[in-house]
Protein backbone atom coordinates (compact mmCIF):
# COMPACT_ATOMS: atom_id res chain seq x y z
CA UNK A 1 0.00 0.00 0.00
CA UNK A 2 1.31 3.21 -1.48
CA UNK A 3 1.44 6.76 0.36
CA UNK A 4 0.15 10.05 -1.04
CA UNK A 5 2.12 13.19 -1.70
CA UNK A 6 1.19 14.34 1.78
CA UNK A 7 2.28 11.31 3.56
CA UNK A 8 5.52 11.01 2.06
CA UNK A 9 6.18 14.55 2.85
CA UNK A 10 5.40 13.88 6.56
CA UNK A 11 6.89 10.83 6.57
CA UNK A 12 9.94 12.19 5.59
CA UNK A 13 9.90 14.75 8.34
CA UNK A 14 8.74 12.02 10.94
CA UNK A 15 11.96 9.86 10.40
CA UNK A 16 10.07 7.10 9.54
CA UNK A 17 9.93 4.51 5.94
CA UNK A 18 6.39 4.58 5.90
CA UNK A 19 3.27 6.19 7.80
CA UNK A 20 -0.40 5.38 7.16
CA UNK A 21 -3.61 7.46 7.55
CA UNK A 22 -4.73 8.09 10.85
CA UNK A 23 -1.14 7.22 12.48
CA UNK A 24 0.20 9.96 15.26
CA UNK A 25 3.18 11.44 14.64
CA UNK A 26 5.80 14.08 15.19
CA UNK A 27 7.38 15.66 12.64
CA UNK A 28 10.33 18.27 11.77
CA UNK A 29 9.17 21.92 11.07
CA UNK A 30 10.62 23.74 8.15
CA UNK A 31 8.80 26.76 8.99
CA UNK A 32 6.69 28.22 11.48
CA UNK A 33 4.32 31.13 10.96
CA UNK A 34 2.29 33.83 12.71
CA UNK A 35 0.47 37.09 12.23
CA UNK A 36 -0.66 40.43 14.87
CA UNK A 37 -3.72 38.55 15.79
CA UNK A 38 -2.57 35.08 16.64
CA UNK A 39 1.19 35.52 17.63
CA UNK A 40 0.49 37.99 20.14
CA UNK A 41 -0.98 34.97 21.83
CA UNK A 42 1.73 32.30 20.74
CA UNK A 43 3.93 34.87 22.62
CA UNK A 44 2.49 34.81 26.11
CA UNK A 45 2.02 31.06 25.94
CA UNK A 46 5.99 30.52 25.07
CA UNK A 47 6.75 32.99 27.91
CA UNK A 48 5.21 30.46 29.75
CA UNK A 49 6.97 27.63 28.78
CA UNK A 50 10.32 26.50 30.33
CA UNK A 51 12.32 27.47 27.59
CA UNK A 52 15.08 29.30 26.70
CA UNK A 53 14.21 31.13 23.05
CA UNK A 54 13.15 29.94 19.64
CA UNK A 55 14.20 26.91 18.02
CA UNK A 56 15.73 28.55 15.28
CA UNK A 57 15.62 32.17 14.54
CA UNK A 58 15.91 31.46 10.46
CA UNK A 59 12.95 29.25 10.81
CA UNK A 60 9.82 31.79 12.06
CA UNK A 61 8.19 34.15 10.23
CA UNK A 62 6.18 37.05 11.59
CA UNK A 63 4.08 39.24 9.19
CA UNK A 64 1.80 41.62 10.68
CA UNK A 65 -0.40 42.17 8.06
CA UNK A 66 -4.21 41.51 9.40
CA UNK A 67 -4.98 45.07 11.58
CA UNK A 68 -1.78 46.90 10.13
CA UNK A 69 -0.74 49.68 9.07
CA UNK A 70 -2.25 49.56 13.14
CA UNK A 71 -5.87 49.97 13.10
CA UNK A 72 -6.21 51.45 16.75
CA UNK A 73 -4.29 51.04 19.76
CA UNK A 74 -5.06 47.88 20.65
CA UNK A 75 -3.84 46.61 17.32
CA UNK A 76 -0.59 48.68 17.69
CA UNK A 77 -0.28 46.87 20.68
CA UNK A 78 -0.55 43.69 19.32
CA UNK A 79 1.99 44.51 16.82
CA UNK A 80 4.19 46.54 19.37
CA UNK A 81 4.38 42.84 21.35
CA UNK A 82 5.46 41.25 17.67
CA UNK A 83 7.84 43.34 16.94
CA UNK A 84 9.67 43.40 20.63
CA UNK A 85 9.43 39.45 20.31
CA UNK A 86 10.98 39.31 16.72
CA UNK A 87 13.78 41.80 18.22
CA UNK A 88 14.67 40.16 21.54
CA UNK A 89 14.43 36.44 19.58
CA UNK A 90 16.40 38.10 16.62
CA UNK A 91 13.99 36.60 13.84
CA UNK A 92 15.32 36.94 10.64
CA UNK A 93 12.08 36.49 8.65
CA UNK A 94 10.30 39.66 10.72
CA UNK A 95 7.99 41.81 8.00
CA UNK A 96 7.58 45.57 8.72
CA UNK A 97 5.34 47.58 7.63
CA UNK A 98 6.62 48.71 4.37
CA UNK A 99 8.06 44.86 3.81
CA UNK A 100 5.40 43.36 4.83
CA UNK A 101 2.64 41.89 2.60
CA UNK A 102 -0.53 39.51 3.55
CA UNK A 103 1.56 36.58 4.76
CA UNK A 104 0.45 33.72 2.25
CA UNK A 105 1.26 35.66 -0.64
CA UNK A 106 4.58 37.16 0.90
CA UNK A 107 6.27 34.21 2.23
CA UNK A 108 6.71 31.94 -1.28
CA UNK A 109 7.65 35.57 -2.90
CA UNK A 110 10.24 35.88 -0.20
CA UNK A 111 11.59 31.94 -1.05
CA UNK A 112 10.57 30.50 2.49
CA UNK A 113 8.11 28.40 1.50
CA UNK A 114 9.80 25.64 -0.65
CA UNK A 115 8.79 21.81 -2.29
CA UNK A 116 9.14 19.13 0.41
CA UNK A 117 8.75 21.53 3.30
CA UNK A 118 6.39 20.96 6.37
CA UNK A 119 4.99 24.38 7.54
CA UNK A 120 2.32 24.67 10.51
CA UNK A 121 0.97 28.59 10.45
CA UNK A 122 -1.14 30.17 13.05
CA UNK A 123 -3.47 30.96 10.53
CA UNK A 124 -5.96 28.75 8.60
CA UNK A 125 -4.93 29.40 5.43
CA UNK A 126 -1.43 28.51 5.74
CA UNK A 127 -2.74 25.77 3.59
CA UNK A 128 -1.55 27.81 0.24
CA UNK A 129 1.96 26.75 0.06
CA UNK A 130 0.84 23.36 -1.16
CA UNK A 131 0.87 25.37 -4.19
CA UNK A 132 4.46 24.55 -4.42
CA UNK A 133 4.28 21.00 -2.90
CA UNK A 134 4.80 21.76 0.55
CA UNK A 135 2.96 20.20 3.13
CA UNK A 136 1.86 22.82 5.01
CA UNK A 137 -0.98 23.39 7.58
CA UNK A 138 -3.20 25.85 10.01
CA UNK A 139 -2.83 25.73 13.43
CA UNK A 140 -3.61 27.98 16.56
CA UNK A 141 -1.44 29.79 18.67
CA UNK A 142 -0.75 27.30 21.30
CA UNK A 143 0.74 25.55 18.75
CA UNK A 144 2.55 28.03 17.24
CA UNK A 145 4.18 28.81 20.73
CA UNK A 146 4.92 24.90 20.88
CA UNK A 147 6.61 25.11 17.51
CA UNK A 148 8.40 28.02 17.69
CA UNK A 149 9.83 26.59 20.91
CA UNK A 150 11.08 22.98 19.77
CA UNK A 151 10.69 22.96 16.22
CA UNK A 152 8.20 20.02 16.32
CA UNK A 153 4.86 19.58 15.79
CA UNK A 154 2.12 16.35 16.36
CA UNK A 155 0.00 15.20 13.39
CA UNK A 156 -2.42 12.65 12.87
CA UNK A 157 -1.65 11.98 8.94
CA UNK A 158 -4.38 12.27 7.11
CA UNK A 159 -6.07 10.34 4.35
CA UNK A 160 -6.33 11.91 1.25
CA UNK A 161 -9.17 12.98 -1.70
CA UNK A 162 -7.92 12.83 -5.59
CA UNK A 163 -8.99 15.64 -7.31
CA UNK A 164 -8.03 14.41 -10.90
CA UNK A 165 -8.09 17.97 -13.10
CA UNK A 166 -8.19 17.03 -17.23
CA UNK A 167 -8.96 19.94 -19.90
CA UNK A 168 -7.86 23.75 -19.85
CA UNK A 169 -9.97 26.90 -18.09
CA UNK A 170 -11.74 28.99 -20.70
CA UNK A 171 -11.31 32.67 -20.82
CA UNK A 172 -12.44 34.41 -17.89
CA UNK A 173 -12.66 31.34 -15.94
CA UNK A 174 -9.65 31.08 -12.96
CA UNK A 175 -8.11 28.93 -9.85
CA UNK A 176 -11.40 30.61 -7.75
CA UNK A 177 -13.86 29.04 -9.97
CA UNK A 178 -12.10 25.95 -10.03
CA UNK A 179 -12.07 25.66 -6.00
CA UNK A 180 -15.29 26.94 -5.53
CA UNK A 181 -16.65 25.01 -8.14
CA UNK A 182 -14.84 22.06 -5.88
CA UNK A 183 -16.53 23.00 -2.59
CA UNK A 184 -19.63 23.68 -4.13
CA UNK A 185 -19.65 19.88 -5.14
CA UNK A 186 -17.70 18.60 -1.63
CA UNK A 187 -19.16 21.09 0.95
CA UNK A 188 -17.89 22.89 3.49
CA UNK A 189 -16.80 19.63 5.63
CA UNK A 190 -16.43 17.75 2.56
CA UNK A 191 -12.18 17.01 3.12
CA UNK A 192 -12.58 17.54 6.91
CA UNK A 193 -9.35 16.11 8.04
CA UNK A 194 -8.29 15.14 5.09
CA UNK A 195 -5.49 16.08 2.22
CA UNK A 196 -6.82 17.42 -1.05
CA UNK A 197 -4.57 15.84 -3.62
CA UNK A 198 -4.60 17.81 -7.07
CA UNK A 199 -3.06 15.52 -9.76
CA UNK A 200 -3.57 15.41 -13.47
CA UNK A 201 -2.64 17.28 -16.96
CA UNK A 202 -5.13 20.12 -16.23
CA UNK A 203 -2.79 21.41 -13.64
CA UNK A 204 -0.36 22.12 -16.33
CA UNK A 205 -2.77 24.87 -17.92
CA UNK A 206 -3.06 26.68 -13.57
CA UNK A 207 -0.68 29.36 -13.43
CA UNK A 208 1.13 29.50 -9.88
CA UNK A 209 -1.08 32.17 -8.70
CA UNK A 210 -4.55 29.90 -9.77
CA UNK A 211 -2.52 27.18 -8.08
CA UNK A 212 -1.80 29.29 -5.13
CA UNK A 213 -5.77 30.02 -5.15
CA UNK A 214 -6.99 26.62 -5.38
CA UNK A 215 -4.85 24.93 -2.35
CA UNK A 216 -5.53 28.88 -0.41
CA UNK A 217 -9.21 27.71 0.26
CA UNK A 218 -8.46 24.18 0.84
CA UNK A 219 -9.13 24.79 4.39
CA UNK A 220 -12.80 26.09 3.17
CA UNK A 221 -13.86 22.44 2.33
CA UNK A 222 -12.42 21.59 6.21
CA UNK A 223 -9.12 20.09 4.32
CA UNK A 224 -6.09 19.91 6.30
CA UNK A 225 -4.26 20.72 3.41
CA UNK A 226 -4.58 21.23 -0.34
CA UNK A 227 -0.91 19.88 -2.73
CA UNK A 228 -0.15 20.14 -5.81
CA UNK A 229 2.81 18.22 -7.66
CA UNK A 230 5.71 19.83 -8.55
CA UNK A 231 6.21 20.66 -12.40
CA UNK A 232 8.72 22.72 -14.52
CA UNK A 233 6.45 25.76 -13.60
CA UNK A 234 6.63 25.12 -9.93
CA UNK A 235 9.86 24.14 -9.99
CA UNK A 236 10.96 27.72 -12.08
CA UNK A 237 9.08 29.33 -9.43
CA UNK A 238 10.57 27.86 -6.78
CA UNK A 239 14.52 28.82 -8.39
CA UNK A 240 13.80 32.26 -8.86
CA UNK A 241 12.58 32.99 -5.44
CA UNK A 242 14.08 30.90 -3.16
CA UNK A 243 17.78 29.56 -2.39
CA UNK A 244 16.63 26.54 0.10
CA UNK A 245 17.01 23.51 -1.30
CA UNK A 246 13.64 21.55 -2.09
CA UNK A 247 12.71 18.12 -2.00
CA UNK A 248 10.12 16.96 -4.81
CA UNK A 249 8.42 14.12 -3.77
CA UNK A 250 5.81 12.08 -5.46
CA UNK A 251 2.64 10.31 -4.70
CA UNK A 252 3.36 5.95 -4.77
CA UNK A 253 0.90 4.87 -7.50
CA UNK A 254 -0.40 2.64 -5.41
CA UNK A 255 -1.44 5.19 -3.21
CA UNK A 256 -4.66 5.30 -1.43
CA UNK A 257 -7.65 7.69 -1.79
CA UNK A 258 -10.57 7.83 0.13
CA UNK A 259 -12.35 9.68 -2.81
CA UNK A 260 -11.44 10.73 -6.15
CA UNK A 261 -13.38 13.44 -8.42
CA UNK A 262 -12.50 14.36 -12.28
CA UNK A 263 -12.98 17.90 -13.12
CA UNK A 264 -12.60 19.10 -16.43
CA UNK A 265 -11.83 22.67 -16.47
CA UNK A 266 -13.18 23.17 -19.72
CA UNK A 267 -16.43 23.21 -18.31
CA UNK A 268 -16.77 24.92 -15.78
CA UNK A 269 -18.18 28.40 -15.61
CA UNK A 270 -17.45 31.78 -13.04
CA UNK A 271 -18.53 30.48 -9.86
CA UNK A 272 -20.38 32.73 -7.17
CA UNK A 273 -20.49 31.77 -3.69
CA UNK A 274 -23.77 33.35 -2.08
CA UNK A 275 -23.95 33.80 1.67
CA UNK A 276 -23.29 32.67 4.46
CA UNK A 277 -21.19 29.49 2.96
CA UNK A 278 -18.75 29.17 0.86
CA UNK A 279 -20.55 25.92 -0.16
CA UNK A 280 -23.42 28.09 -1.62
CA UNK A 281 -22.10 28.30 -5.16
CA UNK A 282 -24.45 29.05 -8.49
CA UNK A 283 -22.94 29.96 -11.58
CA UNK A 284 -23.47 33.04 -13.47
CA UNK A 285 -25.23 31.06 -15.55
CA UNK A 286 -27.61 29.82 -12.68
CA UNK A 287 -28.32 33.29 -11.07
CA UNK A 288 -31.49 34.38 -12.35
CA UNK A 289 -32.30 37.43 -10.04
CA UNK A 290 -30.19 40.31 -10.55
CA UNK A 291 -28.02 40.37 -7.44
CA UNK A 292 -27.36 44.19 -6.51
CA UNK A 293 -24.51 44.98 -5.11
CA UNK A 294 -22.73 48.39 -2.70
CA UNK A 295 -18.79 47.40 -2.56
CA UNK A 296 -16.44 45.17 -4.43
CA UNK A 297 -13.17 44.08 -2.82
CA UNK A 298 -9.98 42.86 -4.56
CA UNK A 299 -7.36 41.42 -3.02
CA UNK A 300 -6.36 38.68 0.26
CA UNK A 301 -4.49 36.03 0.32
CA UNK A 302 -6.27 34.16 -1.95
CA UNK A 303 -6.47 36.99 -4.67
CA UNK A 304 -4.53 39.40 -4.49
CA UNK A 305 -1.74 38.59 -6.70
CA UNK A 306 -0.58 39.95 -9.64
CA UNK A 307 -1.97 37.60 -12.23
CA UNK A 308 -5.40 38.58 -10.37
CA UNK A 309 -4.65 42.31 -10.66
CA UNK A 310 -4.07 41.91 -14.39
CA UNK A 311 -7.47 40.12 -14.54
CA UNK A 312 -9.27 43.02 -12.68
CA UNK A 313 -7.34 45.77 -15.23
CA UNK A 314 -8.30 44.09 -18.00
CA UNK A 315 -11.89 44.30 -17.46
CA UNK A 316 -11.83 47.87 -15.55
CA UNK A 317 -9.79 49.42 -18.34
CA UNK A 318 -11.79 51.77 -19.95
CA UNK A 319 -14.68 51.56 -17.84
CA UNK A 320 -15.70 52.79 -14.38
CA UNK A 321 -16.99 51.55 -11.57
CA UNK A 322 -20.99 52.36 -11.41
CA UNK A 323 -22.26 55.39 -9.99
CA UNK A 324 -22.99 54.66 -5.93
CA UNK A 325 -20.24 51.12 -5.81
CA UNK A 326 -16.89 51.29 -3.69
CA UNK A 327 -14.55 49.19 -5.30
CA UNK A 328 -11.26 48.45 -3.35
CA UNK A 329 -8.44 46.59 -4.54
CA UNK A 330 -5.97 45.46 -2.25
CA UNK A 331 -2.64 44.27 -3.82
CA UNK A 332 -0.78 41.39 -1.72
CA UNK A 333 2.62 42.24 -1.35
CA UNK A 334 4.84 45.36 -1.96
CA UNK A 335 6.26 43.38 -4.84
CA UNK A 336 2.89 42.97 -6.24
CA UNK A 337 1.71 46.81 -5.36
CA UNK A 338 4.99 47.73 -7.95
CA UNK A 339 4.73 45.26 -10.34
CA UNK A 340 0.94 46.74 -10.90
CA UNK A 341 2.58 49.82 -11.08
CA UNK A 342 5.00 49.80 -13.40
CA UNK A 343 2.38 47.59 -15.61
CA UNK A 344 0.31 50.71 -15.20
CA UNK A 345 -2.44 48.73 -13.60
CA UNK A 346 -3.02 51.09 -10.72
CA UNK A 347 -3.55 53.99 -13.26
CA UNK A 348 -6.37 51.75 -14.48
CA UNK A 349 -7.81 51.18 -11.03
CA UNK A 350 -8.16 54.93 -10.34
CA UNK A 351 -9.47 56.09 -13.65
CA UNK A 352 -11.77 54.01 -13.19
CA UNK A 353 -12.97 55.12 -9.90
CA UNK A 354 -11.37 52.17 -7.19
CA UNK A 355 -9.15 53.02 -4.77
CA UNK A 356 -6.07 51.18 -3.96
CA UNK A 357 -5.16 50.66 -0.64
CA UNK A 358 -1.34 49.28 0.72
CA UNK A 359 -1.38 45.41 1.50
CA UNK A 360 -3.48 44.38 4.57
CA UNK A 361 -6.32 41.48 5.31
CA UNK A 362 -8.07 44.18 6.66
CA UNK A 363 -11.93 43.80 5.03
CA UNK A 364 -11.68 40.23 4.68
CA UNK A 365 -12.06 39.78 8.04
CA UNK A 366 -14.16 42.63 9.05
CA UNK A 367 -11.20 44.34 10.34
CA UNK A 368 -11.22 47.63 8.43
CA UNK A 369 -11.22 49.15 4.92
CA UNK A 370 -14.48 48.04 3.94
CA UNK A 371 -16.59 47.08 6.58
CA UNK A 372 -20.15 46.59 5.62
CA UNK A 373 -23.14 47.95 6.71
CA UNK A 374 -26.67 46.55 7.67
CA UNK A 375 -28.06 45.41 4.83
CA UNK A 376 -25.10 45.44 2.46
CA UNK A 377 -23.97 43.46 -0.22
CA UNK A 378 -20.25 42.70 -1.38
CA UNK A 379 -18.45 40.87 -4.14
CA UNK A 380 -15.65 40.21 -2.60
CA UNK A 381 -12.62 38.13 -4.16
CA UNK A 382 -11.85 36.31 -0.21
CA UNK A 383 -12.55 33.59 1.04
CA UNK A 384 -15.03 33.25 3.57
CA UNK A 385 -18.70 34.79 3.47
CA UNK A 386 -19.76 33.65 6.94
CA UNK A 387 -21.95 35.83 8.58
CA UNK A 388 -20.95 38.84 10.01
CA UNK A 389 -17.74 38.13 8.46
CA UNK A 390 -17.55 41.78 6.35
CA UNK A 391 -19.10 43.71 9.32
CA UNK A 392 -23.13 43.98 10.29
CA UNK A 393 -24.20 40.50 10.93
CA UNK A 394 -27.04 41.57 7.97
CA UNK A 395 -24.43 42.56 5.26
CA UNK A 396 -23.86 39.70 2.91
CA UNK A 397 -20.58 38.58 1.11
CA UNK A 398 -20.48 37.39 -2.46
CA UNK A 399 -17.22 35.06 -3.02
CA UNK A 400 -16.07 35.53 -6.68
CA UNK A 401 -12.93 35.59 -9.12
CA UNK A 402 -10.91 39.20 -9.51
CA UNK A 403 -12.87 38.83 -12.93
CA UNK A 404 -16.50 38.48 -11.69
CA UNK A 405 -15.56 41.31 -9.00
CA UNK A 406 -14.14 43.63 -11.25
CA UNK A 407 -16.95 43.37 -13.73
CA UNK A 408 -19.39 43.51 -10.92
CA UNK A 409 -17.95 46.67 -9.76
CA UNK A 410 -18.62 48.09 -13.54
CA UNK A 411 -22.41 47.35 -13.37
CA UNK A 412 -23.24 47.54 -9.57
CA UNK A 413 -24.71 44.13 -9.80
CA UNK A 414 -22.94 40.30 -9.79
CA UNK A 415 -21.76 40.21 -13.90
CA UNK A 416 -18.96 38.49 -15.81
CA UNK A 417 -16.84 40.17 -17.87
CA UNK A 418 -18.50 38.44 -20.91
CA UNK A 419 -21.87 40.53 -19.84
CA UNK A 420 -20.28 43.79 -19.90
CA UNK B 1 -13.97 14.42 35.76
CA UNK B 2 -17.43 15.65 35.21
CA UNK B 3 -18.98 18.35 33.47
CA UNK B 4 -22.69 19.37 33.95
CA UNK B 5 -24.72 22.23 33.25
CA UNK B 6 -27.61 23.71 31.23
CA UNK B 7 -27.34 23.58 27.05
CA UNK B 8 -26.91 25.84 24.71
CA UNK B 9 -27.71 24.63 21.29
CA UNK B 10 -26.70 25.50 17.52
CA UNK B 11 -26.71 24.20 14.15
CA UNK B 12 -24.28 23.06 11.37
CA UNK B 13 -20.79 24.80 10.60
CA UNK B 14 -20.86 27.24 13.20
CA UNK B 15 -17.95 29.04 12.30
CA UNK B 16 -14.95 31.49 14.39
CA UNK B 17 -16.40 34.18 13.22
CA UNK B 18 -19.83 33.81 15.03
CA UNK B 19 -17.78 32.37 18.04
CA UNK B 20 -15.70 35.74 18.16
CA UNK B 21 -16.32 38.31 15.35
CA UNK B 22 -12.62 39.73 13.96
CA UNK B 23 -13.74 43.43 14.84
CA UNK B 24 -13.01 42.28 18.49
CA UNK B 25 -9.49 40.39 17.58
CA UNK B 26 -8.02 43.44 18.61
CA UNK B 27 -7.46 41.75 22.12
CA UNK B 28 -6.57 38.77 23.42
CA UNK B 29 -7.58 38.98 27.09
CA UNK B 30 -10.08 36.06 27.42
CA UNK B 31 -12.31 38.18 29.78
CA UNK B 32 -12.76 40.40 27.22
CA UNK B 33 -12.76 38.06 24.66
CA UNK B 34 -15.95 36.11 26.52
CA UNK B 35 -18.27 39.17 26.82
CA UNK B 36 -18.87 38.68 22.36
CA UNK B 37 -18.56 35.15 22.67
CA UNK B 38 -21.40 34.38 20.18
CA UNK B 39 -22.31 37.48 19.82
CA UNK B 40 -23.08 37.35 15.84
CA UNK B 41 -25.30 33.89 16.09
CA UNK B 42 -26.98 34.65 19.37
CA UNK B 43 -27.19 38.02 21.28
CA UNK B 44 -28.48 36.14 24.35
CA UNK B 45 -25.99 33.82 24.51
CA UNK B 46 -23.25 35.62 27.07
CA UNK B 47 -26.29 37.36 29.03
CA UNK B 48 -27.20 33.81 29.65
CA UNK B 49 -24.62 31.28 30.14
CA UNK B 50 -23.66 29.91 33.53
CA UNK B 51 -20.39 29.08 34.87
CA UNK B 52 -20.55 24.94 33.90
CA UNK B 53 -23.35 24.96 30.91
CA UNK B 54 -22.75 23.52 27.53
CA UNK B 55 -22.63 23.76 24.05
CA UNK B 56 -24.19 21.52 22.00
CA UNK B 57 -23.91 22.03 17.85
CA UNK B 58 -24.56 19.48 14.77
CA UNK B 59 -21.93 19.23 12.01
CA UNK B 60 -18.62 20.93 11.43
CA UNK B 61 -18.37 23.57 14.90
CA UNK B 62 -15.92 25.65 14.74
CA UNK B 63 -15.08 25.73 10.84
CA UNK B 64 -13.12 28.84 9.20
CA UNK B 65 -10.44 30.75 10.72
CA UNK B 66 -7.37 29.59 12.90
CA UNK B 67 -8.49 31.95 15.67
CA UNK B 68 -7.57 30.20 18.94
CA UNK B 69 -9.71 33.30 20.76
CA UNK B 70 -12.76 31.37 19.76
CA UNK B 71 -12.11 28.65 22.04
CA UNK B 72 -10.68 30.54 24.60
CA UNK B 73 -13.75 32.85 24.55
CA UNK B 74 -15.86 29.84 25.01
CA UNK B 75 -14.02 28.45 27.71
CA UNK B 76 -13.54 32.11 29.39
CA UNK B 77 -17.61 32.33 29.08
CA UNK B 78 -17.52 29.72 30.98
CA UNK B 79 -19.05 26.94 29.08
CA UNK B 80 -17.71 23.41 30.52
CA UNK B 81 -17.78 21.20 27.44
CA UNK B 82 -18.94 21.06 23.43
CA UNK B 83 -20.29 18.69 21.80
CA UNK B 84 -20.82 18.11 18.23
CA UNK B 85 -21.56 15.62 15.68
CA UNK B 86 -18.24 16.94 14.28
CA UNK B 87 -15.45 19.79 14.70
CA UNK B 88 -13.38 21.55 12.39
CA UNK B 89 -9.96 20.51 12.32
CA UNK B 90 -7.91 23.44 13.87
CA UNK B 91 -10.65 24.10 16.33
CA UNK B 92 -10.30 20.60 17.68
CA UNK B 93 -6.97 20.74 18.08
CA UNK B 94 -7.01 24.26 19.93
CA UNK B 95 -9.55 23.01 22.36
CA UNK B 96 -7.40 20.51 23.42
CA UNK B 97 -4.50 22.66 23.81
CA UNK B 98 -6.50 25.31 25.70
CA UNK B 99 -7.66 22.98 27.78
CA UNK B 100 -11.57 22.99 26.71
CA UNK B 101 -12.88 19.72 26.59
CA UNK B 102 -14.72 18.88 23.38
CA UNK B 103 -16.44 15.67 22.69
CA UNK B 104 -17.54 14.16 18.94
CA UNK B 105 -21.37 12.21 19.46
CA UNK B 106 -23.60 12.62 16.56
CA UNK B 107 -26.37 10.75 17.93
CA UNK B 108 -25.95 13.39 21.72
CA UNK B 109 -25.58 15.66 19.24
CA UNK B 110 -29.03 14.68 17.52
CA UNK B 111 -30.45 13.86 21.02
CA UNK B 112 -30.24 17.20 22.76
CA UNK B 113 -32.35 20.50 23.04
CA UNK B 114 -31.55 23.59 23.86
CA UNK B 115 -31.85 23.90 27.77
CA UNK B 116 -32.01 20.60 28.96
CA UNK B 117 -29.16 19.14 31.96
CA UNK B 118 -26.78 17.57 30.84
CA UNK B 119 -23.81 15.72 32.13
CA UNK B 120 -20.36 14.18 30.50
CA UNK B 121 -18.08 11.89 32.91
CA UNK B 122 -15.16 12.17 30.63
CA UNK B 123 -13.62 9.15 32.20
CA UNK B 124 -15.92 7.02 30.21
CA UNK B 125 -17.08 9.57 27.25
CA UNK B 126 -20.59 8.69 29.01
CA UNK B 127 -23.34 11.81 27.94
CA UNK B 128 -26.09 12.24 30.19
CA UNK B 129 -29.63 14.16 29.59
CA UNK B 130 -30.94 14.40 32.96
CA UNK B 131 -34.04 16.22 31.60
CA UNK B 132 -35.26 13.22 29.10
CA UNK B 133 -33.19 10.56 31.23
CA UNK B 134 -31.32 9.42 27.91
CA UNK B 135 -27.02 8.16 27.32
CA UNK B 136 -25.09 8.43 24.64
CA UNK B 137 -21.79 7.07 24.08
CA UNK B 138 -19.08 9.14 23.31
CA UNK B 139 -15.71 8.88 22.33
CA UNK B 140 -13.59 8.99 25.88
CA UNK B 141 -10.69 11.05 26.09
CA UNK B 142 -6.82 9.55 26.25
CA UNK B 143 -5.31 9.97 29.05
CA UNK B 144 -2.81 12.33 27.65
CA UNK B 145 -5.94 14.36 27.06
CA UNK B 146 -7.38 14.11 29.72
CA UNK B 147 -4.27 15.13 31.43
CA UNK B 148 -3.92 18.18 28.90
CA UNK B 149 -6.96 19.44 30.05
CA UNK B 150 -6.67 18.78 33.97
CA UNK B 151 -3.83 20.88 33.48
CA UNK B 152 -5.50 23.32 31.63
CA UNK B 153 -3.63 23.42 28.46
CA UNK B 154 -0.47 22.34 26.44
CA UNK B 155 1.94 24.44 28.17
CA UNK B 156 0.92 23.71 31.68
CA UNK B 157 0.97 20.21 30.82
CA UNK B 158 4.42 20.58 28.75
CA UNK B 159 5.69 22.26 31.90
CA UNK B 160 4.79 20.34 34.46
CA UNK B 161 6.28 16.46 32.82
Amino acid sequence: MGMTMTQKILAAHAGLEKVEAGQLIEAELDLVLGNDITSPVAIKEMEKMKVDGVFDKDKIALVPDHFVPNKDIKSAEHCMCVRKFAQKNEITNYFEVGQMGIEHALLPEKGLTVAGDVIIGADSHTCTYGALGAFSTGVGSTDMAAGMATGKAWFKVPGAIKFNLIGKLNQWVSGKDVILHIIGMIGVDGALYKSMEFVGEGIKSLSMDDRFTIANMAIEAGGKNGIFPVDELAEAYIKEHSKKTYTIYEADEDAVYEEEYTIDLSTLRPTIAFPHLPENTKTIDEIKDEVKIDQVVIGSCTNGRIDDLRTAAEVLKGRTVAKGMRCIIIPATQAIYMQAMEEGLLKIFIEAGAVVSTPTCGPCLGGYMGILADGERCVSTTNRNFVGRMGHVNSEIYLASPAVAAASAVTGKISSPEQL
Amino acid sequence: MNAKGTVFKYGDNVDTDVIIPARYLNSSDPAELATHCMEDIDKEFVNKVQKGDIIVATKNFGCGSSREHAPIAIKAAGVSCVIAETFARIFYRNSINIGLPIIECKEAAQGIEAGEQVEVDFNSGMIYNRTKGTEFKGQAFPEFMQKIIAAEGLVNYINNK
